[in-house]
């Protein structure tokens, strides 16, 4: 079938199987390869892309839904070449070590601080529940933190 | 062969009593999933009894918890991650229902889903209770959200959500999940002749 959506701000017309998960339609026919496949069911959260500005996790969303959709990867968060305020937090605070997860973990982020901009800690407990073998969870929390402040300044 | 005839004779005795048990308290016999295998279980016949067998299902009970996490799979567990009910019962506001549920089950990742996939509220926890409690906070408006017996029929025959319990696609191992005991026409219609008859719960 037939869909349509724009990606980071680029409108994409595809031909295949409405049930492909999107992510396979990101990474494998639109070459986009910061989005990564973790678990692949939903579990994870390293496949987390914004659809409409909110988290969705990719390897659970049929491509199909996609259609006439806004869709947001790690490649599109930043704008006009300046660092989206998690990204610089995240890059301040070296949060990353192996760095697979990290893209997912920073889409879940930017999701979160679009809703709850003075995250607690307990905000941040509930809402960022991705999962990261390297245990960067404490720089991670500094840098949500440090995110929120930079998005603040920006407003 | 004296031997042989006698083991016939018991066998059709035992057979044409099982019959006769299954005529005289008009039971019915569902299909079923269990541990992946079709089964088949008996229900009775009486309206209450066939609606309350479905209700009262891990498809249904799971999304009406006692508390503010989903449950989740064929043994109810809590659901996994941490996930917790939020301020509307979909979720918490940078994590919500739709982040990984979709309005269709994805047979690829094994997620469940269904349209305006949520949490029953809070005064709709069926999770422990017995069937007289549930049908009684079913139909008390102040705990069913304001609705007359013709809204809970409707929510009960034609909301999506509900429906999805016969259609909950398969488990990430890709595993069918287990369907209510009772087929989706004979609850419809065990539902509506339930409420029509004045929506009556028996003592028990």
């Amino acid at each position: 079938m037939k869909i349509s959506f724009s990606i980071n701000g680029k409108s994409q017309v595809l031909e295949l199987d409405g049930n492909t998960p999107l992510l396979w339609a990101i990474r494998d026919v639109l070459d986009l390869k910061g989005t990564k496949f973790g678990c692949g069911k939903a579990a994870c959260g390293a496949c987390t892309i914004h659809v409409d500005g909110k988290a969705v996790r990719s390897c659970s969303f049929p491509v199909k839904m996609a259609d006439g959709k806004e869709i947001t990867t790690i490649e599109g968060l930043s704008k006009d070449g300046d660092l989206h305020p998690v990204q610089q937090a995240w890059k301040d605070e070296i949060v990353p070590q192996c760095g697979y997860c990290q893209p997912g973990f920073i889409m879940a982020t930017a999701a979160m601080l679009n809703e709850i901009p003075n995250p607690t800690d307990e905000d941040i407990d509930q809402n960022i529940i991705n999962i990261c073998r390297c245990g960067t969870y404490y720089r991670m929390r500094k840098a949500i933190h440090k995110a929120a402040k930079l998005q603040n300044l920006q407003k | 062969m004296m031997k042989h005839t006698i083991v016939g004779f018991v066998i059709i005795a035992i057979i044409l009593s099982l019959s006769f048990s299954l005529e005289s308290t008009n039971n019915i016999g569902q299909k079923t999933y269990q541990d992946g295998d079709e089964i088949e279980v008996m229900i009775g016949d009486d309206p209450f009894d066939k609606m309350m067998a479905v209700l009262l299902h891990k498809r249904c009970v799971n999304c009406h918890p006692g508390g503010d996490i989903p449950l989740q799979g064929e043994d109810s567990h809590l659901h996994n991650f941490d996930i917790e009910r939020g301020p509307d019962d979909h979720g918490l506001a940078g994590y919500t229902c739709e982040t990984c549920h979709s309005s269709e089950n994805n047979d690829f990742s094994g997620v469940p889903g269904a349209p305006h996939w949520a949490l029953a509220p809070r005064s709709m926890a069926w999770e422990g209770k017995t069937r007289v409690e549930i049908a009684s906070q079913m139909m008390d408006p102040n705990r069913n959200g304001g609705r007359t017996p013709k809204e809970i029929e409707e929510h009960l025959t034609e909301h999506e959500l509900v429906l999805w319990a016969w259609n909950p696609g398969v488990d990430a191992e890709g595993t069918p999940r287990e369907v209510p005991p009772v087929s989706k026409e004979e609850f419809i219609e065990a539902v509506k002749e339930w409420i029509e008859a004045g929506a009556i719960i028996p003592a028990e």
